[in-house]
């Protein structure tokens, strides 16, 4: 924990305070059908075009009802799109690799993840997807997914903001504005900019390099249909293969990399994600992903104070989030630092800290950073080996993914999820202090408290559930009686454990990250993390929207003494206080059978 | 007899309590609170595992564990039980009234006895001195005295008669003298009496819209640590851990938000109880519920804010008169003067000066000169001298002129919200009496407590502005409606709705009824018409008006009780989690493990059975 390392973590504050206000004033623009931007030159004629071919009226705005069902269609259809291209990849244009088509449950899996904005990867990219799937399949979900996420923040915000109303926005406008003013043109100018750094952007076969220093391995034989031959026990038969080369990726990584962070995506082109050289050249990429990732969910709080006409509330719920942010960088970085015991005992350098799984490059302080900010804020890129970390350095992006994403969170993800928090705070604090609670003008009634209540009920059961139901099943754990791995995870005991919990997790988040270690390419693992994804985006929003309906609809109460305060140190405490004891703890005894004992166990020598 | 507080361990209570709390078990009724109702499961299944055996955990661990779970629900059930105990208490004083009575009904012409269950609707009966009047209904002829104190508590017997605003008799009183003709307005089975009971025994009581809201947030939780504790078994078999299932319930029922959710109930009830205390009435639990939510409180000047009458305070003698001889001309201007204003005139003249009220009879020669509408002005006449006392324009038409220093002291106390009254003889003007109204004690104080927390008080009275603005100053009302007609108070309240405040008022009268439906607190007095009573969604049985400020604060309370218990209850279970839990996993760690494992603090403080014990 150096001085170079606080002086980054300074920088990256002061950045992402610096462009909170202007990304927030840009999207007052782009989320107001009625908005001008400096872009209206250029898009105007486009937007109005796009109107007039899907005979959109941009006056005529939705119930949360007619909104919803509109976003469910969208999402379903482009679902389907992705499904159907993923399986044809074959024989589509733009597949200089052969890559075949990928299998029913993977592709099912896919479509889910890039879907609901989580980007969970069960395949490697650069060994599973052609360039027509990267760019056609994947990179629209990367836009389409951001642009709903923004859409439905901005309802739930005018739900707030308007009163003794029904109508709540357009999505086909709301979907068109945000596509056209604001992912499209900043991509196109941060992906020059990663360009700049050394990211390739082409549509080349993959390159062979000779390695220095060849070397044999064992690989599974297979027989001429490509199935694993299998000896008399069942066990794979194994033979031995030189290796003197090494396949180098290509492809267009500039143009998916920028939206994949500027939309908190995270899905990456190759199976390294961040930490492919191609996909994170340079410390100041590195930096700028950082950055990119936080952007958009930073500047929508602004965005919220200045529309519910209480900048002061967007601010207090920007520091609530930046305090958890940075709570979890410490101690991820801490624990990062400090090494493993075990290890140091063995000779390794304690000043190195915990080496294991990470990108030399960036060292240990930008990959906790970078744990720490992609699992925040649901994007889930990675650029070190989060199944390396100590173990509670591992713990912080799991704890962060518990939260319910919302420490800024994914892009309109994380600011929507976060107002369910403020609403339960609200009431809370408003029974404490003797009035039936109120917030920004509007009673919380029963029907706002049950849907705030099913969104972290979701939360909960997909979380849990899944990894509870993988954890009893031969197909999610290894052999109670031989201890043998089946199917699911390399490890066993509580790191085992952690792994599946950490796909549940980053599924039902919507978060994508990896923890990895676990060999999630099978059908009942693709399934299940597929309906995960589908449960913590669908089942979220859903609620959420009839939230939005009926905070809409009320009518305005005037501000008194006796109204809680929505902004100030106070609230921000209150508004923690809330996540941590209403959400967060739901998972701590689940936390404490993994990374928690796996840390004590760790200081006893014993490692998994 | 009055409602009165009964003490905590009243065994009169607490024995049906205790077995009402376990007729509480049974799981139809237990379902409408969910979280005892999980609860209540889990001790059925520990109770279960206690027989058969449950992985090898000792029995007296078992043992333990159950009875805490059987003693939380118990527990739950008792303070349930012992809020409608104390709630039933008070509905058998209230029901004591309703003695079987008899009737005389009319009907065709003739009367005829029958039982007060035959009365229906509509039905005329008479009722004479020494009889109980046997439904609630409003007198069509004549007036008589009744004893009310069954249901006031309040021992003098009060008028009511035929028209106007006390029309109105109640079921169970006792007619004391004349005889009255009463038209029935209500069924048996619905009379006000009976509904108060039903609402005080809590049988009927909704439940608010809070508690609701709360419920459903305490419900969610329970059913998110169903799911955290199925899936810990499951966790624990992944690492070759098989938790006892006795843990998992205790683990479980720790988690879950017991102490709010087994006291919820008991807290809604005590907030109809409390109020029954103060001697109001509340129809529903959403009534006291909306007191605590009120923005506004519509308070009448008289009998609220102020004392009923105005009252002499000073006496500012005119030129050339000293205050002594004004205050002697006041006294024996006064001396017949029966009205309030009138005896608190002597009254002043006595305090201040010492002069001693003289009885009239002492001075045969005096000639009392009544009030009249025509002169207005009120008198004596002794020894050729006449005193008077009028208002100020009467006593200028009668002298022709007020000397200018009297003029002016006239403006200045009307203008501080007083009523001047002139004192003269037929020679000159010779003072100002200031009569004023009385502000209640400790009001300010009291308003002040209320903007700290954001009510506002307004006054509404029919005095002109001037006075009210005087008034309203001196009581430190944030907001007066002056000349206000029934219509203003209604339009007012509608008003402040609009801009989406809750509002609370009393009323007696029937032109106050529809205000008293449009408020969202409306307290009735129980001296009031029955449309009144109707209209409002609580009764005042002491027809003290200034009441209202106590409802609103128990209200408030309990709002906040509930509030807290909540908010307690989820930092100290949470707290506990954190405490034990991480001992708990280590000590189940697979034997392997176990053997490795060199951390002895966690695993020696965790003794698992004693601490779970205490989470119980």
């Amino acid at each position: 924990m150096n001085s170079s390392d606080w002086f980054q973590l300074l920088i990256y504050v002061v950045a992402l305070v610096a462009i909170t206000k202007p990304f927030g004033l840009y999207l007052c623009k782009v989320l107001d059908t009625n908005g001008k931007t400096f872009l209206d030159p250029v898009f105007k004629p486009l937007e109005k075009l796009t109107y007039a071919v899907l005979r959109v009226d941009p006056r005529k705005e939705h119930d949360w009802k007619q909104y919803t069902i509109a976003m469910l269609m969208f999402s379903m259809i482009g679902m389907l799109f992705t499904y159907v291209i993923l399986r044809l990849q074959a024989i589509l244009p733009l597949n200089p690799q052969h890559q075949v088509a990928v299998s029913e449950h993977l592709a099912f899996n896919t479509a889910a993840s890039f879907t609901t904005n989580t980007n969970w990867q069960s395949y490697g990219g650069e060994t599973t997807m052609s360039y027509l799937s990267q760019m056609v399949a994947l990179a629209f979900h990367n836009f389409a997914s951001a642009a709903v996420g923004i859409a439905i923040a901005a309802v739930v915000v005018r739900g707030i903001a308007r009163h003794s109303t029904k109508m709540l926005g357009n999505f086909w406008v709301d979907f068109t504005r945000i596509s056209y003013y604001l992912l499209l043109p900043i991509c196109i100018v941060y992906a020059v900019v990663l360009v700049s750094q050394g990211m390739i952007q082409n549509f080349k076969p993959y390159d062979a390099a000779s390695i220095v220093e060849p070397f044999t391995t064992q690989v599974p034989k297979v027989d001429a249909k490509n199935n694993p031959v299998v000896d008399a026990q069942g066990h794979p038969v194994l033979v031995n293969q030189k290796v003197d080369t090494q396949n180098i990726a290509q492809g267009p990584m500039a143009s998916q990399i920028a939206i994949k962070m500027l939309g908190t995506n995270g899905g990456g082109f190759t199976n390294a994600n961040a930490a492919q050289p191609f996909e994170n050249p340079t410390p100041l990429s590195n930096f700028l992903q950082m950055l990119s990732i936080f952007a958009i969910g930073s500047g929508l709080t602004y965005y919220y104070g200045r529309q519910v006409k209480h900048q002061g509330h967007g601010w207090a719920v920007w520091a609530a989030m930046i305090t958890l942010f940075l709570a979890g960088v410490l101690v991820c970085w801490h624990y990062e630092a400090a090494g493993n015991s075990t290890l140091t005992a063995l000779g390794v350098d304690p000043a190195d800290g915990n080496m294991e799984g990470k990108e030399v490059r960036f060292g240990v302080f930008n990959s906790a950073l970078f744990a720490t900010i992609t699992t925040d804020a649901s994007c889930g890129a990675v650029n070190a080996m989060h199944d390396s970390f100590t173990p509670l350095g591992g713990l912080i992006p799991l704890f962060n993914m518990h939260l319910g994403e919302i420490v800024i969170g994914g892009v309109g993800a994380g600011l929507y999820g976060m107002i369910v928090f403020v609403i339960l705070a609200v009431f809370i604090a408003g029974l404490m202090v003797g009035r039936t609670p109120e917030f920004l003008g509007k009673k919380i009634e029963p029907y706002d408290v049950k849907m705030a209540s099913i969104v972290i009920l979701v939360l909960a059961w997909s979380i849990l559930g899944f990894s509870g139901w993988a954890c009893l099943n031969k197909w999610g754990a290894p052999d109670p009686v031989t201890h043998q791995m089946t199917d699911g995870t390399n490890n066993n005991g509580p790191h085992g454990f952690t792994e599946i919990l950490y796909a549940y997790s980053s599924a039902t988040a919507n978060n994508g990250s990896a923890f990895a270690g676990i060999g999630a390419n099978t059908a009942w693992y693709n399934v299940t993390l597929a309906f995960a994804m589908l449960v913590g985006r669908f089942a979220m929003i859903v609620p959420i929207m009839a939230l939005a309906g009926s905070l809409a609809r009320k009518k305005l109460v005037p501000e008194s003494a006796g109204t809680f305060p929505v902004s100030g140190p106070l609230f921000t405490v209150l508004l923690m206080g809330t996540i941590l004891i209403v959400g967060a703890l739901n998972f701590f005894p689940a936390l404490t059978l993994g990374p928690i004992v796996e840390h004590f166990l760790m200081h006893v020598g014993k490692l998994y | 007899m009055a409602a009165k507080s009964h003490s905590i361990f009243d065994p009169a209570i607490v024995m049906p309590a205790i077995v009402e709390s376990f007729k509480k078990l049974n799981p139809v009724t237990l379902a409408r609170n969910p979280v005892m109702f999980v609860t209540e499961v889990g001790a059925v299944v520990t109770t279960v595992l206690l027989f058969v055996g449950d992985k090898g955990a000792p029995f007296g661990f078992l043992l333990q564990i159950t009875l805490w779970l059987w003693f939380t629900v118990l527990f739950a059930n008792f303070a349930e039980a012992m809020a409608e105990g104390r709630g039933k208490a008070q509905a058998d004083s209230l029901r004591n009234a309703r003695t079987q009575t008899f009737a005389n009904r009319i009907k065709n012409g003739s009367t005829e006895k029958v039982t007060s269950e035959q009365l229906r609707k509509d039905d005329v009966v008479v009722v004479t001195a020494g009889e109980f009047i046997p439904g609630d209904g409003e007198i069509i002829e004549g007036a008589a005295t009744v004893d009310e104190s069954a249901i006031t508590g309040e021992s003098a017997p009060v008028v009511r008669e035929a028209g106007g605003d006390r029309s109105a008799v109640t079921g169970g009183t006792r007619v004391l003298s004349d005889k009255i003709k009463i038209r029935i307005t209500s069924n048996p089975g619905e009379t006000f009496l009976d509904r108060m009971i039903g609402l005080v025994e809590g049988a009927k009581r909704q439940k608010t819209p809070n508690e609701i809201a709360l419920t459903i947030l305490l419900s969610a939780l329970t059913i998110i640590f169903l799911v955290v504790l199925i899936a810990l078994k499951g966790y624990g078999l992944y690492q070759s851990v098989d938790f006892p299932i006795t843990v998992l319930v205790a683990l479980l029922v720790c988690l879950i938000p017991t102490t709010i959710g087994g006291l919820l109930s008991a807290i809604g009830i005590a907030g109809i109880d409390r109020l029954v205390q103060k001697n109001v009435l509340a129809m529903s639990g959403r009534a006291v519920e909306a007191a605590g939510d009120v923005d506004v409180l519509l308070l009448d000047k008289t009998g609220t804010i102020t004392l009923g009458n105005r009252q002499a305070v000073q006496f500012i003698p005119a030129p050339g008169v000293t205050e002594r001889q004004l205050a002697e001309a006041a006294q024996l201007a006064s001396l017949a003067d029966e009205t309030p204003e009138g005896r608190s005139i002597v009254v002043l003249a006595k305090q201040k000066h010492g002069l001693r009220g003289v009885e009239l009879h002492e001075m045969p020669e005096a000639k009392f000169v009544p009030f009249t509408a025509q002169t207005r002005m009120s008198g004596l006449d002794v020894n050729g001298t006449n005193y008077r006392k009028g208002a100020a324009g009467s006593i200028r038409t009668w002298l022709g002129q007020l000397p200018k220093e009297v003029e002016a002291e006239v403006d200045a106390i009307s203008s501080n919200g007083g009523t001047p009254l002139v004192v003269a003889t037929k020679q000159k003007a010779l003072g100002v009496i200031y009569l004023k109204d009385i502000v209640k004690g400790g009001l300010s104080e009291r308003f002040e407590r209320f903007r700290a927390i954001g009510i506002r008080t307004v006054m509404i009275t029919g005095d002109n502005k001037l006075t009210a603005a005087a008034i309203a100053r001196e009581a430190g009302v944030d907001d007066f409606l002056a000349e206000a007609k029934p219509e203003d108070k209604l339009a007012l309240i509608r008003n402040e709705q609009a801009g989406g405040r809750m509002v609370a008022m009393t009323g007696d009268g029937t032109n106050d009824a529809p205000a008293l439906a449009q408020a969202d607190v409306g307290v009735a007095m129980n001296t009031g018409t029955q449309a009144a009573k109707e209209a409002g969604n609580m009764v005042d049985l002491d027809s003290n008006p200034t009441k209202l400020l106590e409802i609103v604060e128990i209200g408030k309370q309990l709002l906040i009780t509930r509030g807290r218990a909540d908010d307690l209850q989820h930092l100290q279970r949470r707290g506990q989690v954190f405490r034990h839990h991480p001992g708990d996993v280590a000590r189940h760690l697979p034997a392997d493990c176990a053997a490795e494992h060199h951390a002895p603090r966690l695993v020696d403080e965790c003794d698992p059975q004693r601490s779970d014990l205490q989470r119980g």
